[in-house]
């Protein structure tokens, strides 16, 4: 039910959202072109928290717009990159950056493909060698047994006895 | 396959299969909206906000390291689940069990409190953050949003999104109780 009214929902926030951003002001570009340039390259590694998978560059959602305007804002106070990303992930959270930070909780992210690649490689190793086991088996059978050549004998020499 | 010996790679297709058959199922019960917020355990942003218009009793940093365990509920007029949540918040101010504060986010002064006039007003402290900056500090990014604060002006929980009677039953009554109770005010959810 709720899933069903999602979207229409989510066009009546988004409409309203847009009403009132108007209302707050629109972006406002640096003066300083290399700032500017600083600015749209923080602003497309982070994520809008409300749309989730475009980066608030790219976002039109008011509270994309709101944090454009904090990245202008601490590119003016004078913060790096670094810290102007620091400032909003400490209010949201890691997942405000779009790529996730490589510390210990992430290891395993980063790690997986590695490990899902190498689990790979060593299963279709084994694989080729267990073939490559039975072709050998198969195309030299095993040398007979003591036991099985003294038979062959015993069987030979009954056929050319008197 | 009879007599034929059961070797481990006989056995590793259905394995792989049920282990990814298991996380896609727990997948199907996370919400990708409830983030956990980066603020837990942490003291509240400073601020200081003037009461919604026609009240007279604003919200700052201040009050909430008051001594005391508090709700903080993030609401704006044009957000429709807060329509939704607001008899709730109206009951648990009648019960009196825990004094809960509004945060008004990014709402014109007329419509705010025309809201709570029509409404009621189920807030002890209003802020009124038009510009939705002090929302940002809280880390605040879908109205209606409701915090659980700790007597010494922590943050001990997120609830994103309109509550419902079972959250309030099983999650913020529960942690409020547990704070009061709590002399290291450690508790989060």
């Amino acid at each position: 039910m709720l899933r069903r009214l999602a979207a229409p929902i989510a066009a009546l926030f988004l409409a309203l959202f847009a009403s009132l951003a108007l209302a707050i002001g629109v972006d406002e570009p640096l003066a300083d072109p290399a700032a500017e340039q600083r600015a749209r390259e923080i602003s497309r590694s982070l994520r809008c928290l409300v749309c989730q998978n475009q980066s608030i560059e790219d976002s039109n959602a008011a509270l994309a717009r709101d944090l454009r305007r904090i990245v202008r804002e601490r590119i003016e106070a004078g913060d790096s990159d670094g810290q102007v990303r620091a400032y909003l992930v400490a209010r949201y959270g890691d997942w405000v950056l779009l790529n996730p930070p490589f510390k210990a909780t992430t290891y395993l992210l980063w790690f997986a493909p590695l490990l899902l690649l190498m689990l790979a490689i060593g299963g279709v190793m084994l694989y080729y060698r267990h073939l490559r086991a039975r072709a050998r088996s198969e195309a030299e059978p095993a040398a007979l047994s003591a036991e099985e050549q003294g038979r062959i004998k015993e069987l030979l020499s009954e056929r050319t006895g008197p | 396959m009879a007599g034929v010996k059961l070797r481990p790679h006989h056995i590793a297709p259905v394995a792989i299969f049920a282990i990814v058959a298991v996380f896609l199922y727990w997948g199907l019960y996370l919400n990708p909206r409830q983030i956990p917020t980066a603020l837990k355990s942490k003291p509240v942003p400073e601020f200081e906000l003037p009461p919604v218009q026609g009240r007279s009793l604003g919200l700052s940093s201040e009050h909430l390291r008051a001594g005391e365990v508090t709700l903080v509920n993030v609401f704006a007029s044009w957000c429709v689940p807060c329509r939704i949540e607001h008899p709730l918040l109206m009951e648990l101010h009648a019960k009196e069990e825990v004094t809960i504060h509004g945060l008004n986010y990014k709402d014109p002064p007329r419509q705010a409190a025309a809201f709570l006039d029509e409404l009621g007003d189920p807030y002890s402290r209003t802020g009124a953050d038009p510009t939705g900056r002090v929302g940002i500090d809280w880390g605040v990014y879908g109205v209606p949003e409701t915090f659980v604060v700790t007597r010494d002006g922590r943050i001990a929980c997120k609830h994103i999104g309109p509550l419902t009677p079972n959250d309030v039953r099983d999650k913020i009554l529960p942690l409020v109780r547990a704070l009061k109770a709590d002399p290291k005010q450690e508790k989060t959810c």
